[in-house]
């Protein structure tokens, strides 16, 4: 044995360095990194050729240009003779909105339609199925294409628009909701908002402690509500009601006064919206089916009623599992909102594209494109993380 | 005690069978299915009557718009435009229009490509069709002989065939190129490339090696960042900047490299879980074994990995398939982009024909994905070792 022992360990049977992982290793990371600074440098290589035969140098001067374009929405103040700079920044606010509007509105038509398809009634379930199957499987640019050639293109033209609800017009101009005008004194109401929130998150952690300690419960959802409603419509009242609201008027080419969305901001949101919906709600049924039977026989056994069961053991559960897919989902909401360029909705991306093709500065334009979308998706996904490491389950 | 201990008047004890019960509204007859399943409870019937109610309002104008109302032939305009609009419909009158559809039909599938000319896609059409149909086939035979056909000889084929300029053949520039046809060469090129290069990104991604390790996750993480769009405008726009002078490097071939390496790094996320699925006791028996890194990964983890991970890559196919319509954008004509191409001829502008046009388009793509996600079901079930907690 002692024999075996000497041969193996000794320093010949290791076999030559040719063999040896460590080496190895070193030695084809060399080679990769080697290979990859020679590819980057021929390219960098040939671009500087190519830059320099155009007659042209990487900068960003060209921000700094008027940008000589109208955008057809923007949130703020904005005209053909600002910078290219202020244009980008309408886009990058453009598709901050339609992002959000999707997302929230993706998240609530996804948790019914997944809630839906595990209904005991056979007709929902069947409905929920068919909503499903058919928006995964079409492109998100079809479903953009069908509200906006499809539908809003078709609808009457402004003088003979729809009338909605609230005093709101529908025609292929777009939708014209009243907007509320804010007056002296409103800041009250904002004021009291913000209060509003803050006393809601100490009401939330008061009653967790108290029921921590005490097992007593509190009705904090209930209680949110009234304060969040009730202290900025309290703070109304006080200054007097500074708020009236300018109602659209039918006009022959376009409504006037109220506030305008437009025919491509809609077909974007709609589309998003209803695409998304159907893979979160995939994302929430196999959420609520990886909860296992036990766990509600379980709460029935203590004595939990249905409703009871549904809110405090399966959905904390099955959030477990829902959050990290839902992440990708709202970050692949963002990312598609970029489709907007196709129907002429000035995001970020169609902006960009714009100056793209006026300036042909492509590479600054992409890399503004690369850096705003990566820190886009870095913030959503640290955000997300940090509220999946809150609903994570705590394993002992 | 002796009158106690007397046996019990047994007079109640039954001497003839009980009738039977009748038998549960179960599951069985139509009124307890209807009972179970649509009107449990209240809320539920409620839900049923407004369900039923939708359908009824829904169903009967869709069918009439969809095939009752439509117009199934004609040449131009006036077959699906009102008396109003300068066409022959009477007043009021909605219907599809798939005059339009079988008109630009030829369109839809190849676009612009010469007609002339059009026998030789249709020709790798069959091939491409002959060799994927029995690789599919799990009891086909010669299925390496079937995959060196379709992942190696075809493309080869299929480049000289469609391009042209050689042996004869006219030669057709790839902007001529467009509808179905460009979708599928988009699907499959993405597809072949993205297979073998995410597994080489998931490994590298997993590998001990420090520079291989951060170079993937870069990668990997800096395409999933960003939309497809981007990554098109990058390579249409600036992969021509990045070649030297005498090079000048085509549109379509800008566009299948953009696809395909956005489509690698989804690929290597979906086969990375499935490496991380791996319990740790196969890396230690196939290294007991005496076997070298990729004699591991070739025979002992891949295999399991990948069979582990069949729907997410069907997922990814599925939406490389749809992303495919994204070349639009940078003024290359999918099906979608060729359909959306026709409204505006102005001999068929007509208020019924986008809407027509999309809902095939929908339809077609419709067909193919769902076909897709099937097919991936059944190779789970198929491929299903009865291992799976």
């Amino acid at each position: 044995m002692a024999a075996t022992d000497q041969v193996l360990g000794s320093e010949d049977s290791r076999g030559s360095l040719l063999y040896n992982p460590v080496v190895r290793g070193v030695f084809f990371q060399i080679l990769v990194f080697g290979g990859l600074c020679a590819f980057l440098y021929w390219i960098v290589h040939n671009t500087q050729e190519n830059l320099a035969r155009a007659g042209r140098n990487v900068s960003f001067d060209f921000l700094y240009q008027r940008a000589g374009f109208d955008v057809g929405q923007s949130l703020i103040q904005y005209s053909s003779d600002s910078t290219q700079l202020d244009a980008l920044i309408v886009g990058l606010l453009n598709t901050l909105l339609v992002a959000a509007a999707g997302i929230v509105t993706a998240t609530i038509i996804g948790f019914v339609v997944g809630i839906g398809r595990l209904s005991r009634n056979w007709l929902i379930r069947k409905f929920c199925q068919v909503y499903v199957e058919t928006f995964r499987n079409i492109p998100p640019l079809l479903v953009i294409f069908f509200w906006y050639l499809g539908v809003l293109a078709i609808l009457p033209g402004p003088r003979d628009s729809f009338k909605l609800p609230f005093g709101s017009l529908l025609s292929n101009r777009g939708l014209f909701v009243p907007k509320p005008v804010w007056e002296e004194g409103s800041w009250l109401v904002g004021v009291a908002f913000l209060i509003a929130i803050a006393m809601g998150f100490f009401v939330a952690r008061k009653a967790s402690a108290r029921q921590a300690a005490t097992g007593q419960r509190f009705p904090v959802f209930w209680t949110n509500v009234a304060l969040i409603v009730g202290l900025p419509l309290l703070a109304l009242a006080a200054a007097g009601f500074p708020l009236s609201f300018s109602i659209p008027k039918l006009g022959a080419f376009q409504a006037t006064g109220g506030l305008a969305i437009g025919p491509e901001f809609l077909a974007l949101y709609l589309a998003l919206s209803l695409y998304t919906a159907s893979f979160i709600a995939e994302i929430v049924r196999a959420g609520i089916l990886g909860v296992s039977k036990g766990q509600t026989e379980a709460a029935y056994a203590l004595g939990l009623r249905p409703g009871a069961t549904t809110r405090l053991v399966i959905v904390p559960q099955a959030m477990r599992i829902i959050v990290p897919p839902l992440t990708s989902q709202y970050l692949n909401l963002t990312k598609n909102s970029s489709l907007a360029i196709a129907v002429g909705y000035a995001d970020l991306v169609s902006i960009g594209g714009t100056i793209l093709n006026k300036s042909g500065e492509s590479i600054q334009i992409v890399a503004i494109w690369m850096v705003v979308y990566l820190s886009i998706s870095l913030a959503t996904s640290l955000f997300m993380n940090w509220f999946n490491s809150r609903v994570a389950l705590v394993e002992r | 005690m002796g009158a106690v201990m007397q046996p019990p008047d047994l007079a109640y004890v039954r001497t003839d069978l009980a009738a039977p019960l009748p038998p549960p509204t179960g599951q069985n007859s139509v009124l307890g299915w209807l009972r179970t399943n649509l009107f449990a409870t209240l809320p539920d019937a409620v839900l049923t009557v407004l369900g039923l109610l939708i359908l009824w309002f829904a169903i009967p104008p869709l069918i009439s718009w969809l095939f009752l109302d439509a117009q199934w032939t004609g040449t131009d305009r006036t077959f699906c435009a009102t008396v109003a609009q300068g066409g022959m419909q009477p007043e009021g009158w909605s219907g599809a229009c798939w005059a339009f559809v079988s008109a630009k039909f030829q369109q839809f599938l190849f676009n612009v490509y010469p007609a002339g000319e059009r026998w030789r896609v249709i020709l790798c059409g069959i091939m491409f069709a002959a060799l994927l149909v029995p690789f599919l086939v799990p009891r086909a035979p010669f299925k390496k002989l079937n995959a060196i056909l379709l992942f190696l000889v075809l493309p080869v084929v299929s480049y000289f065939l469609l391009l042209g300029g050689h042996f004869g053949l006219r030669y057709v520039p790839t902007r001529d190129w467009g509808g179905f046809m460009v979708t599928i060469i988009l699907s499959y090129v993405g597809i072949a490339v993205s297979l073998p290069l995410g597994v080489i990104l998931a490994l590298g991604r997993r590998s001990r090696l420090p520079v291989i390790k951060l170079l993937s996750v870069i990668f990997i993480e800096a395409v999933r960042g960003v939309p497809l769009i981007t990554v098109l405008f990058m390579a249409t726009k600036m992969l021509p900047l990045f070649m030297p002078d005498n090079m000048k490097i085509d549109d379509f071939l800008c566009v299948l490299i953009g696809v395909a390496l956005f489509a690698s790094a989804y690929m290597a996320e979906v086969i990375r879980g499935g490496l991380q699925a791996i319990p740790r006791g196969q890396y230690e028996g196939a290294d007991s074994l005496g076997l070298g890194y990729w004699q591991k990964m070739r025979l002992i983890i891949l295999p399991q990995a990948l069979t582990l991970v069949i729907p997410g890559i069907v997922n990814t196919f599925i939406g490389l398939f749809k992303d495919t319509s994204l070349v639009y954008i940078v003024n290359m004509f999918d099906l979608l982009g060729a359909v959306r191409r026709n409204f505006n001829d102005a001999n068929w502008i007509t208020p019924q024909t986008p809407l027509s046009g999309l809902i095939f388009a929908g339809f077609v793509f419709w067909c193919f994905c769902f076909g897709m996600s099937r097919y991936s079901s059944y190779m789970e079930r198929r491929l299903d070792t009865g291992h799976r907690k």
